[in-house]
């Protein structure tokens, strides 16, 4: 079970993974030893699965982002398992979730420049199996991306 | 634009899964010494390759059972200000990420909630009263898989 304390914790490490533990303790007013001893028990149970670093892919020449937004031939019973396991590889897919709605999966892309874009979406994105229709959203810009737990 | 080479590369592949690793500890993974390691991981950061380090919760176990991806068109174009629709939505704890989008809409959102009748909560008073807000269409997430992506 969550205490209260663990989710200050988790509230402050959230907002800022890089704080050091004895910070960290102090401010959610615990003991440093008894501080790191609830953050293990936090991963060992899974509720923290990972602090992972975030890369800027415009940095690296990946200007181009869209937002594939795909709905699958559900007559052929395979199509999902098939869809996403081709889906997993392309290198240019970066998450792919699936949907209760009126799309079925998403897809989201990134590319150096339009004409590599084009060449990812002719050549890869068209081949993958099932596929009844196809939107497509092209990323302006991102407003918010903390993608933080309101705890 | 920075270049890379593999070594560059191996070590932001595994700061992706797992940005606690300390230097000495990925160096010996990848053959290479500490100090060139350690070289290399902070001119990935000075470069502004690495932006920073993010902590990924088990929303689930957390109790936060729902998320949902919303489409966003906005009613009154050139009569509400972005700016406003914007600065409103960025400040719902619950929206975790709003992306500004060509197409079919005009934002995709990202929303957590605890269930689906916290979620109508969320849609209907928070989600709905937004400053411009037209159409809006929701899909439940059932699966997520975050791929490594790219690295050049």
């Amino acid at each position: 079970m969550l205490t209260d304390t663990d989710r200050r914790l988790l509230r402050r490490l959230q907002a800022n993974p890089d704080m050091p533990v004895a910070d960290l303790a102090e401010a959610v007013g615990l003991a440093p030893a008894t501080c790191y001893k609830r953050l293990d028990r936090l991963q060992a149970s899974g509720v923290i699965r990972a602090t992972r670093a975030v890369i800027d892919r415009a940095a690296l020449g990946y200007t181009v982002e869209v937002s594939l937004r795909i709905t699958l031939d559900k007559t052929q019973p395979r199509a999902f398992d098939e869809f996403l396991a081709a889906a997993r590889e392309i290198a240019e897919v970066q998450e792919i979730q699936t949907f209760l709605g009126r799309v079925d999966t998403r897809l989201s892309v990134l590319a150096r420049d339009m004409a590599h874009y084009q060449q990812v979406y002719r050549e890869r994105i068209l081949a993958l199996p099932h596929i009844a229709d196809i939107e497509a959203l092209m990323h302006v810009a991102t407003i918010k991306d903390a993608e933080t737990l309101p705890l | 634009m920075i270049e890379l080479d593999d070594t560059d590369r191996a070590i932001l592949r595994a700061l992706q899964a797992d940005a606690t690793l300390k230097s000495a500890t990925l160096a010996r993974r990848l053959g290479l010494s500490q100090p060139a390691t350690w070289r290399r991981m902070k001119r990935l950061e000075t470069a502004g390759v690495i932006l920073g380090r993010r902590l990924e919760l088990d929303a689930e176990k957390l109790g936060f059972g729902v998320t949902v991806f919303l489409g966003v068109k906005l009613a009154t174009k050139g009569r509400v200000s972005l700016e406003d629709f914007e600065r409103a939505v960025t400040a719902i704890p619950e929206v975790q990420t709003v992306q500004h989008v060509l197409g079919l809409y005009d934002y995709r959102l990202r929303v957590v909630a605890r269930d689906l009748p916290d979620f109508e909560r969320v849609l209907r008073r928070r989600i709905m009263t937004l400053p411009g807000v037209g159409n809006v269409e929701a899909n439940v997430m059932l699966s997520e898989e975050r791929r490594p992506g790219p690295l050049g």
